[in-house]
């Protein structure tokens, strides 16, 4: 399935999609495979896939966590790949979350073929936006992936426009200036950003950063075509005692988020 | 402030703040309208003679500009195969380097841009304490991101930023140096950019800042190149100056870019030895990726994770360089070579033993460089050193290194 078809039968269903992170590698490779799995039996419609990185300037402390862990375990990008495999046999679209530099190294036009190859439906770039670099659309576009740049409270119209012209599949709307991490509310700068990023496109806009439980996400549902997770999910794997009580405590987790897209 | 119009061949023009390959902006799409504002500020400051004056004042009555500079005829002598060298005396200013002139510049924009608070990244803590010192001057309230690693090796400078009413956070995350100092500031930034710049400390991260940097920097090697021409009537034959993110090698390299005649010398942190893989040599050895928002070369893996860089020095404990560097070696204008611990450590004892200044341990690998590079061009050679800071926080460490703390005063030995 591709992101736009995920977004189309949530549409249909009069809900938002749900959209749910997880890092590669975490608590290991097949650790994070089998929580992925069970967020997706759970309810979550797209799954973003981090790919562990160094220096993850836009993450606040939960995920910085979980990738130094996974980066310390030996996590490549081949075994981002090999999630991503997995991931797309269940049936839900699989988008890569990852900084430049480890595509860059790779080599755009690689990872783009090797990414196709996997199943997978696109990458997020929290720290690439469409006029920074010439070789990640065109190679993108060559494999049929999905191109997710993001905006931001601060962006200019101007630059929305330019930013939602060279998304494919979806936009991702950052709902409060900051890093990631669960916040007890998502600011109301959101609302105001997915209007003014509607107003450019007729992509879904999917809002992250913050959103932690079932009530934010029906509140963003309201307006918003998804509703992005991620820390709150990797808090779950974190604070597990082992992982097959955190595998649990993500499908928990999932379940009512499900329900929260779903009330609007 | 030195507003000429950039040398041409550095900046290519498709795309703002490109140096060749290198260079541009790869940051969240949540600080480019903080840096599109920092670079509209800065384009209309320069253009502003009331902004320049007031940072010539600055410079003059606050900074202590123009730095002198220094004839190193005893170590020149002995220490340095007989050249004439010749010191560009940074240690001299006001906060003990080259970092001021950036920070005052950055200080002021902040004003200009309306902005009451003020971050930054530190390594050695010169830039923090700086920033620091400008913050106290201007009414700015100032936080200083600083490697838990680094605040314990530089423990002086962590007090005096402190004694200046700055706040120091410890940076517990990753390698706890320089580079998740510059991470933690970028999370800050993005979080609070409304009230907030981001006063960078070097050639490096997105545009505006290799140029920013650069252009503030640029004044020693304006000063540094008349001088040299009023002591000896002629141009130097090299230029040396110690390099981890570069700005004060960029700051005095560029007045010489345009004389062809004058060579330019890049010393980086070799660490334990570039073969050992524990240094900080990011153009002699690293490859070209993107790290704090540019493209330029970096110490990274297979993978593009980031290798961790190792150096006696913190200012050049950093696995990045400015993206300008990374243009100036491809281009073959400047040559950058490693300078290992024991070699910097030894240059400077010499410094101190021959010219009574104690050089901060970053500039000392330019010294070490400036002896290699005496030995290589013989006596007629004449050697411009940016002597970029001073030893009073190295001390410590200095003391360490040559067992000084010893019952038995041993000299010269670990």
């Amino acid at each position: 399935m591709t992101t736009s078809v995920a977004f189309e039968k949530a549409r249909a269903e009069g809900r938002a999609a749900l959209v749910g992170y997880l890092p590669a590698g975490y608590p290991s490779v097949d650790g994070s495979i089998e929580a992925i799995r069970a967020m997706v039996e759970a309810g979550v419609d797209v799954v973003e896939v981090g790919l562990p990185y160094s220096d993850p300037l836009i993450d606040g402390p939960v995920i910085q966590t979980a990738v130094d862990a996974a980066l310390r375990a030996g996590t490549t990008t081949k075994d981002v790949l090999r999630v991503v495999e997995a991931v797309a046999a269940t049936g839900a679209p699989a988008v890569v979350m990852s900084y430049w530099n480890p595509l860059d190294r790779y080599g755009a036009a690689a990872f783009a073929r090797d990414l196709a190859a996997a199943g997978g439906s696109g990458v997020i770039t929290p720290d690439l936006t469409p006029d920074a670099d010439d070789t990640w659309i065109p190679a993108a576009r060559e494999h049929g992936l999905d191109t997710v740049f993001l905006v931001a409270p601060s962006s200019t119209e101007e630059r929305i426009a330019m930013t939602t012209a060279a998304c494919r599949g979806f936009v991702y709307a950052t709902s409060v200036m900051g890093v990631t991490g669960t916040r007890e509310q998502v600011g109301d700068a959101a609302a105001g950003l997915v209007a003014r990023t509607k107003a450019t496109t007729q992509l879904p806009v999917a809002v992250g950063l913050g959103v932690s439980n079932a009530a934010q996400a029906a509140e963003i549902a309201a307006y918003a075509d998804g509703v992005v997770v991620g820390s709150a999910f990797v808090r779950r794997l974190l604070e597990a005692p082992d992982p097959a009580a955190g595998v649990t405590a993500v499908a928990e987790l999932a379940a009512d988020l499900a329900g929260g897209v779903r009330t609007r | 402030m030195d507003t000429r119009p950039d040398s041409g061949h550095v900046l290519s023009a498709d795309r703002p703040g490109r140096f060749g390959p290198y260079g541009g902006r790869y940051v969240p799409e949540a600080l480019i309208a903080a840096l599109d504002e920092l670079d509209r500020e800065y384009a209309a400051a320069k253009q502003d003679p009331a902004f320049t004056a007031e940072l010539d004042h600055l410079l003059t009555t606050y900074t202590g500009r123009p730095t002198p500079i220094t004839e190193a005829a005893r170590f020149g002598a002995e220490a340095a195969g007989g050249a004439r060298v010749l010191l560009k005396r940074e240690d001299l200013n006001h906060t003990g380097s080259h970092k001021i002139n950036n920070v005052l510049g950055q200080a002021l924009l902040t004003k200009r841009i309306g902005k009451p608070r003020v971050i930054a990244e530190t390594g050695a803590g010169q830039h923090g304490v700086a920033t620091a010192t400008a913050a106290a001057l201007m009414g700015l309230e100032c936080v200083i991101y600083m490697g838990e690693e680094d605040t314990r090796r530089q423990a002086l400078n962590v007090a005096r930023m402190r004694l200046l009413g700055a706040t120091v956070v410890p940076v517990t995350t990753g390698s706890r140096t320089l580079k998740d100092a510059i991470n933690e500031a970028l999370r800050d930034w993005v979080t609070n950019v409304a009230t907030t710049n981001y006063v960078f400390g070097t050639v490096a991260g997105p545009h505006p800042f290799p140029t920013l940097v650069r252009d503030l920097q640029r004044i020693i090697g304006v000063e540094a190149r008349q001088q040299v021409l009023d002591l000896t009537g002629k141009l130097p034959d090299a230029v040396a100056a110690c390099v981890g993110g570069g700005s004060n090698a960029i700051g005095i390299f560029h007045a010489f870019i345009d004389d062809p005649e004058v060579a330019l010398y890049g010393f980086e942190a070799g660490g334990d030895g570039v073969a050992t893989g524990r240094h900080a040599a990011t153009i002699t050895a690293g490859s070209p990726g993107v790290l704090h928002g540019a493209r330029s070369y970096l110490l990274q893996d297979e993978m593009g994770q980031t290798i961790e860089s190792h150096s006696i020095s913190a200012g050049l404990d950093y696995p990045g360089v400015g993206p300008e560097h990374a243009w100036l070696k491809d281009s073959g204008r400047a040559t950058y070579e490693p300078v290992d611990d024991a070699d910097a450590m030894e240059a400077f004892r010499l410094l101190c033993r021959t010219e009574g200044i104690i050089p901060a341990i970053e500039s000392s690998h330019a010294l070490a460089g400036a002896r290699r590079l005496g030995e290589r061009l013989g006596p007629e050679a004449t050697i411009l050193v940016n002597l970029s800071g001073r030893g009073d926080k190295d001390v410590d460490t200095a003391a360490t290194w040559f067992g000084l703390m010893d019952d038995s005063e041993s000299e010269g030995g670990r």
